[in-house]
């Protein structure tokens, strides 16, 4: 619990953590003159389930599980993340199919996760069609990946060493048709918002992070490249195949809430670039890596070859093994730097992993953002760093 | 500059302070003493341009001693480079705080003491971040137990106060 002592002629007031602005249980203490906030102390670790220490006990192949249900909005980029990341202290490389599927998806997930993060932001303002709007186009990026996988949200379709299957037939019209519709409605939450005046004098000059601090405090994604740092590591330190598309770095230049609501919104535009791209030019090939160490056989290779149901046996009793040693990997994810920290004792199940939360980053910064702005500020400052506080308190 | 002239240059700034340079899937870590954690995290930040903190976290290694291996992990904007320190040290020996040259290390710091108990020298505020707080023990470490833990009752001293 957080005690701070009242001083003077200033009110406490515990924003959360039931408050539906805060996106999630994060508890709020603000201290108040006035209207005015001139101290915030944020309070979390409400949705801390231990994923760290649950890793430990599972095998590599399991915890794309617990991955999934940490950043629950995007949560094929955490398994990008996760697998990329064991995939190098394997030392293994992935067909070059796989890594343009990965591409595809991880973009289509970061649109998916800037309309949650667009609908929310604007219902907290009180534009409540855009809510409506924005998951109505959800919806179609949750039907590609149930389509793809069998389940709308925890996927867990990106594994080790590949994909869980080939894409479907149905993928491809279904993701040209999104493509076909998208610009037209990202046209749209523009028309609702962009040059609404209520809209920018809600936004306009609050929560201001200049670039130095952003950076100080460790800040990623849209927060950071709001205050206009062109700090992107799908181009700064291309992974999985990014070096092959062409997009564009979203800077944004006062680093205000209006910067980051700009940033996201010119960023799934970028977003639909690449997916195009990569819809376009997708290389044929196998879904899959052939090394049985680390991938299972087919289905018809257990049934009548001996070698291969030995591997599959190893594979599910003993897990991959990959050597003793450890890697950081991080990806650019809808909200920031998304790292993995593995660290592998030789055995099947990781001695140690931890992730690198990006909104973990930003919310600290958040304190810095808030100072001597209303109480209705707060809400709008919380909105546009986009906080998912299961990748917060993990 | 590529992690291995950081390497190098970290080797003829400190000389034996740098206790041993790892590489491992062309990743670069050094090993440095705790003491000198603050002092090789400003030249760092200063001189070779790692300006942005990606991250904070331990290991347990249970049989180990010193036990726990404190891990940073840095990036440069200048070079886009990664690169990362680690420092070896027992629970109640942690290194100092590195707050004063990357403010973001407060929140990573208190959740590496949360979950594994490791006592950075001249911290603000060693307070629990993701445990409730009147948490007994540190998740994290390879000692404590994953299943069938009595959880404390942190509410129930204040109920008994109140009434």
């Amino acid at each position: 619990m957080v005690t701070e002592e009242i001083r003077g002629d200033t009110m406490l007031l515990n924003m959360g953590p039931q408050h539906p602005s805060t996106h999630g249980v994060l508890r709020l203490l603000l201290e108040l003159d006035g209207e005015t906030v001139i101290r915030m102390v944020p309070d979390i670790g409400y949705l801390h389930t231990g994923i760290e220490k649950t890793g430990e006990r599972l095998k590599y192949q399991q915890v794309i599980t617990l991955t999934d249900r940490m950043g629950y909005l995007d949560n094929m980029l955490d398994e990008l993340a996760y697998v990329l990341a064991v995939e190098k202290l394997l030392g293994i490389d992935v067909p070059e199919r796989v890594k343009w599927v990965r591409v595809l998806l991880a973009e289509l997930e970061r649109i998916s996760s800037h309309l949650v993060w667009l609908g929310t932001h604007a219902l907290d303002l009180g534009a409540m069609s855009v809510f409506l709007y924005c998951f109505r186009e959800r919806e179609r990026i949750l039907d590609i990946k149930e389509n793809l996988s069998g389940v709308r949200m925890m996927t867990a379709f990106i594994r080790i060493g590949g994909l869980m299957a080939d894409l479907t037939p149905q993928f491809e019209p279904k993701v040209r048709e999104f493509l076909k519709i998208m610009p037209g409605m990202i046209d749209e939450y523009e028309e609702l918002l962009t040059r609404n005046e209520i809209w920018i004098d809600r936004t306009r000059n609050v929560g201001i992070l200049p670039a130095e601090t952003a950076i100080a405090m460790g800040c990623s994604g849209p927060t950071l490249r709001g205050s206009g740092v062109p700090y992107d590591i799908r181009k700064c330190m291309p992974y999985g195949g990014y070096e092959n598309f062409d997009f564009d770095i979203v800077v944004g230049t006062h680093g205000d809430v209006y910067d980051r609501f700009q940033c996201r919104m010119k960023e799934m535009r970028e977003s639909l670039k690449i997916v195009q791209q990569a819809l376009d030019g997708m290389p044929e090939g196998p879904w899959r890596i052939d090394d049985r160490k680390v991938v299972p056989p087919p289905k018809d290779e257990i049934v009548s070859g001996m070698e291969s149901l030995i591997h599959h046996f190893k594979l599910w009793t003993e897990g991959l093994k990959p050597p003793v040693g450890e890697v950081y990997n991080a990806i650019e994810g809808a909200r920031g730097e998304m790292g993995y920290y593995v660290v592998s004792n030789g055995t099947g199940k990781p001695y140690r992993f931890h992730m690198r939360a990006p909104s973990f980053y930003n919310l600290q910064a958040l304190p810095l953002m808030s100072h001597n702005y209303l109480v209705s500020d707060i809400v709008a400052i919380i909105g546009s760093i986009d906080i998912v506080l299961g990748e917060v308190d993990r | 500059m590529t992690p291995e002239d950081a390497a190098a240059a970290l080797r003829e700034r400190f000389g034996e302070t740098i206790q041993d340079v790892l590489r491992f899937r062309g990743e670069v870590s050094a090993v440095i003493p705790r003491e000198s954690v603050p002092e090789v995290c400003l030249y760092m930040r200063d001189d070779l341009g790692f300006n942005f903190l990606e991250d904070i976290t331990a290991v347990d290694w249970l049989d180990r001693s010193p036990r726990y291996d404190v891990v940073y992990h840095m990036t440069s904007f200048k070079d886009w480079i990664r690169f990362r320190l680690k420092t070896l040290v027992d629970a109640e020996n942690g290194p100092p705080t590195v707050i004063p040259v990357w403010p973001a290390a407060n929140w990573a710091e208190r959740e590496v003491w949360d979950l594994f108990g490791i006592e950075f020298q001249d911290h603000p505020q060693l307070e629990r971040l993701l445990m409730p707080e009147g948490w007994i023990g540190h998740p994290l470490r390879k000692d404590f137990p994953q299943t069938q833990i009595t959880l404390p009752r942190p509410r129930a001293e204040k109920i008994e106060e109140i009434s």
